[in-house]
């Protein structure tokens, strides 16, 4: 991993200490190494507190923040102008553009302090190898694409793309989202990352499918249930997802369902949202129960083997897919065993194209693009940017605006409440629930010493927290350092604490990814008896009180 | 320019029972001897710590040096005369065993260490009656339902404290107390493993060498007469619960899962978990 | 550094809180300015301060008469250590205790060899018999007025007891005198030579002479004068004299002190250390404590004039917990030195920085080898390294260090004041210079002692006033439990390196431990094994477990076993521990116990000598 081997390594949104454990191993040897390493985070998290510096940010003012940065290295002439001149465009425009953000409106902006700016910015800038990584922290808010290109812009400032231990790192929640996007499951794209509405690649496909490919881009989620709202989608097949349990505003999304006239889920557990389904299809374990490929967050395609028989009526998902395309009247699927599907890609996806299956198992995952048999694979993206003169797309500078949270914070919603995740737990618990992690703490609701005062809260009090959205009942847990007017909690418990029936409905147009990171919420006593009672029910539902507040032991 | 950097290494000639051998410079004696096909027992040694040098299994002779060597952690040099199978370095490797038998349960040891006493002639019983004589014996600690420490088991190689710290998950949750023949492995006063630092990511399971450390599950078959490792198979498979794509050996055994290890030569792993890729596969069986 | 996790039910108490405070004046806290939602923290940060766990351990013990589990967790949240590694720091040493204190004071009673020849199994009956809280202890330094007793205490200063000096020697301790020394009544015990004022003496010149609390006397008394001559001759021909000087360590492994230097000398442009070991634990050693308590500003000059010599800007003076005494004299003399300029920024107006850290170890023989001493001092369990490297390059911090003893470095002040060459001319050609000697056991005026290399054994038990009446000597143990057992046919061997090596045995740290025939050797010997055992780190196996059972069979030897069936056991233990331990601890702990072997000491319970295995023939 090139990170052992950076020279300032900048975690931004994300707790990788928690969320991605090994990876943040790696991260440490680079520390061990003689890397420096920063955090930022609105919370001082487990991974902060390995760091040589902290920024505590406002929630949502990551793209001020590297505004700012960007702004003090052109201002103290730090940019690799060689870099700027011949792989990049819009520079001009771009120190334009941030202009405003001197490091003291930075600082009013973010909260962190000038000088902590000003030094992220030298050290970033004087690194030789820096890298900057991050999850969800950045991608979870309505500007999520937009908080995005405002680090890739540091990057470009920089010249730290494209090399040998520099980078952009963004770290991939699930085992396959990437391997997701790489077959084409995605609205917009086809296999191997060819746009649906390329005419021409459609076209292979077409061939290679002997079948018409719709020319247009399909819907992403949040269009999905939008176009359910307006009775344009009538029948859902859901693979693996769980959006009664997972979608921000959980009520709303709910109701969206119900309106279907057919759901069909296909799914390991009968989640919630397979309660609701019309049509259930037991589905075999991808990772222990099924053959084929995952790809990680490096682009690397790594096998996946059965190593126990599904359970039950459980069957493997190709099976169920295959047989469902001859029940429906296609009985030319076959059952290709995944050696097999894995070689129609390979034929259809030029980045794959080197993978065969023997090279999978010989070197135990290789990363893309491979597009040759005698290709060793791409350990980094962008080199093309140092090629002189640079090749393909120049990469451009993005002037993207600072915009706040749209769940605003008002006297009636006065507190900010950002979701984050347990070391122990994944999600909503549905794969984790079932062993018995002796660090599980249950859900609880994080706040400030401060706040705790000023609401005559103390620790362990069960509350009412409700937002423009919904109620719900939930424990206290009081946190020294948190930063005042800031709360959070995970997300792992939906059948005891509803998060999502109070976080934010707003998602980012361009991500179609809703902002679990920005919720406004206000915190109210217990009132009524038959509150206390609703509360004494959940709480026997959690598996344990509250000694250790979740996420800060690990 | 996609290139990673490549680098220069400088190679470095000894000699190694009577051969001439070349090693790239920073290399160790052991790492030789593997290259060689040597073979070279080690305790306390695992390619994906940092050398501790504490059993001293793995001592050879140096000419010029006093007393021998760990090969473990000593590298090489030029013009360095190696000897790895004498009078003097069978004793101690023979010492070595007897010392430790003669203290600690090896009946889980892993096998190849039952095959080097075997090659040294070991024979613990010589040090005494074991009622007469000082051991590790101690009762089992089973504080949660995912680990075991069965300290009586436990030869003080030190690798679950670098796995628990430096070397791996970072989290110092134990270390070694107390000093000399009373020296272990603990937690800060003896706390239990729940009550601790502990986040159970496992490594240190997975690093121990003599069953001192073991997952509940693998504990309670063994108790139970069911565990059956010639009943079992390793399948090498994906975690799911992130995106860094760590490698999982799965070992089942009558189509069920029984423990996960990590292979220590992976580049994503290093054989090293997190709680949800060493424990989480109950979901496979709820 | 890490996520720490403090799991700790009780809180700290304030005694503890403000202990630890004082630890850490002038380092302040590792995290900084966390409300401002802005923290500089980090590993270096970390790194820097955990050399104050020690001293922070220590702090607590004194304050609460334990490390508690409050107390700990508060020091490990001050400094950011880890909890558990700073619990395996701690039951570490045999100083710290990790339960509630069942008295104030803990009376320490030596029991090792020399001690126990003069009733120091009674005297913890007598001791426990009155109520008094008894810990029996190994070696406490103070051979020469056996049993040695120590007092430590909460929330006050430790203690050494000592009877009072009847002219010829100390009289053995009585519990009385214990009672009245914790009551605060007893002075504190002066210094006694055998030879003071004898005008032939240069380390011990000023002991019982000059007032050890008095820069201004030590002056009166030639102090500083040699500081003075260093900085006017420049580092580079300090080591220069020093090397023409002979001068080899004192501390047992007799390296030359110039090249040591010369070899920190030359890693210039890296942060370099002196340290000091003042860690004397070896059985039957109590010279350096002799040379601290009587004339600390000698050490305190001469590491000055060493640190500024091979360039190193921090010295640390790692003195062992046991010499309270001792450590409170240091403490003054290096505070005295700063106040007048002697230590720090500018020393002497020389330009040249030198700042001088005391610190104190808590009950480990073990931290008396080197690279223990420097994980000590840097706040980990006191484990020796694997070496090389060595200290010259990767030493303290892993940074190069000269690290020399105390009588070592006191020797420099009369090399700079002569010259090397006239230094050398001194003793004998390959050990040049004079020696100090611990005389104990079986003679009339035990006592340090100072003469010239090439006296022999004879001269230095006639210089003590010889066997008591009526007793005839039997043995002598030399250069204390790692080295060996001689008979009386060594007493005419001169006491140099070359000679002491050329008959197999050590001059060690300089224990002379003289034995008659009535005393109970194999009692000794088992004693000696016993100390190893303990004193074991218990980081390597052949140590750790060799150790345990070498004390085994001299047990069993001691209810009657024969020698002959535990022979071949001796041997195998006696190779692995000497082939395979990581340091001299290990490899010396067979030393003793085969040379009392050979020397027939252990035929009481046996046969002696004989078999196939013996190797440099008996003496006997």
């Amino acid at each position: 991993m090139e990170i052992e081997e950076a020279d300032v390594i900048v975690m931004w949104g994300s707790n990788a200490r928690n969320a991605h454990p090994i990876f943040f191993h790696h991260a440490l040897r680079g520390v061990a190494n003689g890397a420096r390493l920063w955090t930022v985070d609105p919370r001082r998290t487990g991974t902060a507190k390995f760091a040589d510096h902290w920024l505590g940010l406002n929630v949502g003012t990551d793209i001020g923040l590297a505004h700012g940065v960007a702004r003090e290295i052109i201002a103290a002439g730090l940019t690799d102008d060689e870099f700027i001149a011949n792989a990049t465009t819009g520079y001009e425009e771009f120190v334009a553009f941030v202009e405003p953000w001197t490091l003291e409106h930075t600082s009013s902006v973010t909260g962190v302090p000038a000088e902590a700016i000003r030094d992220l910015a030298h050290a970033y800038a004087t690194a030789d190898k820096a890298q900057i990584c991050w999850t969800l922290g950045i991608t979870e808010h309505h500007t999520g694409v937009d908080n995005v290109q405002s680090l890739c812009n540091l990057s470009l400032l920089t010249g730290h793309v494209g090399r040998w231990g520099s980078g952009l790192v963004p770290l991939r929640g699930q085992n396959n989202v990437q391997g997701g996007g790489d077959m084409g499951a995605l609205p917009n794209k086809l296999s191997g990352f060819q746009d649906v509405e390329d005419d021409e690649a459609r076209a292979k496909f077409e061939a290679a499918w002997e079948c018409t490919i719709p020319p247009t881009n399909g819907w992403n989620l949040t269009q999905m249930f939008e176009a359910m709202g307006r009775d344009e989608l009538k029948a859902v097949y859901c693979i693996g997802e769980n959006p009664v349990d997972s979608e921000a505003d959980a009520v709303h999304a709910r109701a969206m369902l119900e309106r279907l006239d057919l759901l069909v889920v296909q799914d390991v557990f009968m989640t919630r949202t397979a309660e609701m389904a019309d049509v259930v299809f037991p589905a075999a374990l991808g990772w222990a129960e099924s053959d084929g490929t995952a790809t990680n967050s490096e682009r690397r395609v790594q096998r996946m083997r059965a190593a126990v028989p599904p359970p039950g009526e459980a069957r493997q998902e190709v099976g169920i897919i295959n047989d469902l395309a001859a029940l429906m009247g296609d009985d030319d699927w076959g059952q290709p065993t995944p050696q097999e599907l894995w070689d129609e890609l390979r034929t259809v996806s030029p980045m794959h194209g080197g993978m065969s299956w023997d090279r999978l198992e010989a070197e135990g995952g290789i990363q893309w693009p491979c597009p040759t048999e005698d290709h060793p694979g791409t350990s980094f993206l962008h080199g093309r940017l140092w090629e002189r003169p640079a090749q393909g797309r120049l990469a451009p500078f993005s002037c993207v605006d600072d915009r706040p949270p749209l769940d605003v914070l008002t006297d009636e919603f006065p507190l900010r409440l950002t979701t984050v995740r347990a070391l122990d737990s994944y999600n909503t618990g549905v794969q984790t629930e079932h062993f018995p992690s002796p660090i599980r703490t249950g859900e609880a609701l994080s706040i400030s010493t401060t706040d705790a005062e000023a609401l005559g809260l103390v620790d362990g009090e069960r509350v009412t927290v409700s937002s423009r959205r919904g109620a719900i009942a939930m424990t206290i847990e009081v946190e020294e350092h948190l930063a005042v007017g800031l709360c959070h909690t995970t997300f792992h418990f939906p059948e005891t604490t509803d998060i999502n029936q109070i976080t934010s409905d707003a998602v980012d147009p361009k991500s179609g990814t809703a902002e679990f990171k920005a919720a406004a919420i206000r915190i109210d006593k217990l009132a009524s008896p038959v509150a206390e009672d609703r509360a004494a029910e959940d709480r026997a539902g959690d598996p344990a009180s509250t000694n250790d507040p979740v996420g800060t032991h690990a | 320019m996609n290139e990673v950097p490549v680098m220069v290494t400088t190679m470095v000639e000894f000699t190694l029972d009577g051969e001439a051998v070349r090693v790239p410079e920073g290399a160790t004696i052991l790492d030789a001897c593997q290259r060689e096909g040597i073979d070279t027992p080690t305790l306390c040694w695992a390619e994906n710590l940092t050398p501790v040098n504490v059993c001293r299994v793995c001592v050879v002779e140096v000419e010029g040096s006093r007393v021998l060597v760990p090969s473990c952690s000593r590298p090489v040099e030029e013009g360095m005369v190696v000897a790895t199978d004498t009078e003097r370095v069978r004793t101690s490797r023979r010492m070595v065993y007897e010392l430790l038998a003669s203290s600690v349960e090896m009946d889980r040891a892993d096998p190849e260490v039952h095959a080097w006493m075997e090659h040294y002639g070991a024979r613990p019983e010589r040090m005494g009656d074991r009622s007469e004589i000082a051991t590790v014996a101690q009762p089992v600690k089973i504080q949660d339902d995912l680990y075991v420490r069965d300290y009586e088991r436990c030869i003080l190689c030190y690798k679950c404290v670098e796995a628990c710290g430096d070397d791996a998950q970072h989290t110092f949750a134990i270390a070694t107390a107390g000093r000399g023949f009373d020296a272990h492995i603990s937690t800060e006063h003896d706390v239990t493993l729940p009550d601790s630092a502990c986040v159970y990511c496992g490594n240190c399971i997975g690093v121990c060498p003599t069953g001192a450390l073991a997952f509940k599950t693998e504990h309670d078959m063994r108790e139970a007469g069911t565990w059956d490792e010639s009943e079992q198979q390793v399948t090498t498979t994906v975690c799911p619960f992130c995106g860094v794509g760590c490698n999982l050996e799965l070992h089942t055994q009558d189509e069920r899962i029984v423990k996960v290890t990590s292979p220590a030569d992976h580049s994503v792993t290093h054989g090293h978990l997190c709680i949800k890729g060493r424990f989480g596969w109950q979901h496979a069986h709820a | 550094m890490p996520d720490l996790y403090f799991g700790a039910t009780e809180e700290a108490t304030e005694a503890e809180r403000a202990a630890v405070a004082e630890v850490l004046v002038g380092f302040g806290a590792v995290t900084i300015r966390e409300s401002e939602r802005l923290v500089h923290a980090g590993r270096t940060r970390t790194r820097e301060r955990r050399h104050l766990l020690l001293p922070a351990l220590h702090a607590l013990q004194r304050a609460s008469g334990w490390i508690s589990p409050g107390g700990l967790d508060h020091a490990c949240a001050e400094l950011e250590v880890p909890p558990a590694e700073a619990y395996g720091v701690a039951t570490f040493y045999h100083l710290f205790t990790h339960e509630p204190p069942a008295a104030t004071d803990t009376v320490h009673v030596c029991d090792d060899v020399a001690c126990r020849l003069f009733g120091a199994v009674d005297l913890i009956d007598d001791l426990r018999a009155e109520g008094h809280h008894v810990k029996a202890s190994p070696c406490l330094g103070q051979c020469e007025r056996g049993p040695a007793v120590m007092v430590q205490r909460t929330g006050a200063s430790d203690l050494t007891v000592t009877a009072v000096d009847n002219g010829s020697g100390y009289g053995p301790v009585a519990p009385a005198e214990v009672a009245v020394a914790i009551a605060g009544s007893a002075s504190t015990p002066s210094v006694s030579l055998p030879q003071a004022g004898d005008p032939g003496l240069r380390l011990l010149a000023r002991v019982g002479v000059v007032d050890p609390t008095s820069l201004e006397d030590y002056r009166a008394h030639g102090g500083y004068r040699a500081l003075e001559a260093s900085l006017a001759m420049g580092g580079q021909q300090v080591i220069a004299e020093v090397a023409a000087s002979g001068l080899s360590g004192r501390g047992g492994a007799a390296f030359p002190t110039g090249v040591k230097w010369r070899g920190v000398a030359d890693q210039e442009g890296r942060p370099r250390h002196l340290v000091c070991n003042a860690d004397e634990s070896e059985p039957g050693t109590f010279k350096d404590r002799v040379v601290m308590e009587g004339d600390p500003f000698s050490l305190v000059e001469a590491m000055t004039v060493a640190g500024v010599a091979i360039g190193a800007e921090q010295g640390w003076l790692y003195i062992r917990g046991e010499y309270p005494v001792a450590t409170e004299r240091l403490a003054h003399a290096i505070a005295e030195a700063y106040d007048a300029g002697l230590l720090g920024a500018d020393v002497a107006g020389s330009g040249a920085r030198f700042d001088l850290h005391l610190r104190n170890g808590a009950g480990a023989y073990i931290c008396g080898e080197e690279t223990a001493l420097f994980n000590s001092i840097e706040g980990y369990r006191g484990e020796p390294r694997n070496k090389p490297p060595f200290p010259t390059t990767h030493g303290l911090f892993g940074e190069p260090t000269a690290i020399n003893n105390v009588e070592t470095l006191v020797n420099v002040l009369p090399v700079v004041l002569m010259g090397g060459e006239a230094y050398a001319a001194e003793g004998t050609e390959r050990s040049p210079g004079t020696k100090l000697f611990c005389l104990s056991g079986r003679v009339n005026r035990p006592g340090t002692y100072e003469v010239e290399f090439g006296a022999t054994l004879r001269d230095l038990i006639d210089l003590a006033g010889g066997v008591p009446e009526g007793r005839v000597l039997r043995t002598v143990m030399l250069g204390g439990a790692a080295g060996s057992f001689v008979g009386p046919d060594s007493l005419d061997m001169p006491l140099t390196l070359e000679d002491t090596r050329a008959a197999g045995a050590s001059l060690g740290s300089g224990v002379i431990m003289v034995f008659d025939e009535q005393d109970d050797m194999v009692d000794t010997v088992r004693r000696i094994a016993e100390f190893f055992r303990d004193e074991s780190c218990g980081q390597c196996v052949p140590c750790r477990v060799g150790t345990v059972r070498q004390e085994e069979v001299l047990v069993r030897l001691g209810r009657g076993a024969s020698i002959d069936d535990e022979r071949d056991l001796l041997d195998d233990l006696a190779a692995v521990m000497k082939d395979a331990s990581i340091c001299g601890l290990g490899q010396t702990a067979s030393g003793a116990v085969r040379s009392a072997i050979d020397l027939g000491l252990l035929a009481g319970a046996s046969a002696g000598t004989g078999g196939s295995n013996t190797d440099e023939g008996s003496a006997t």
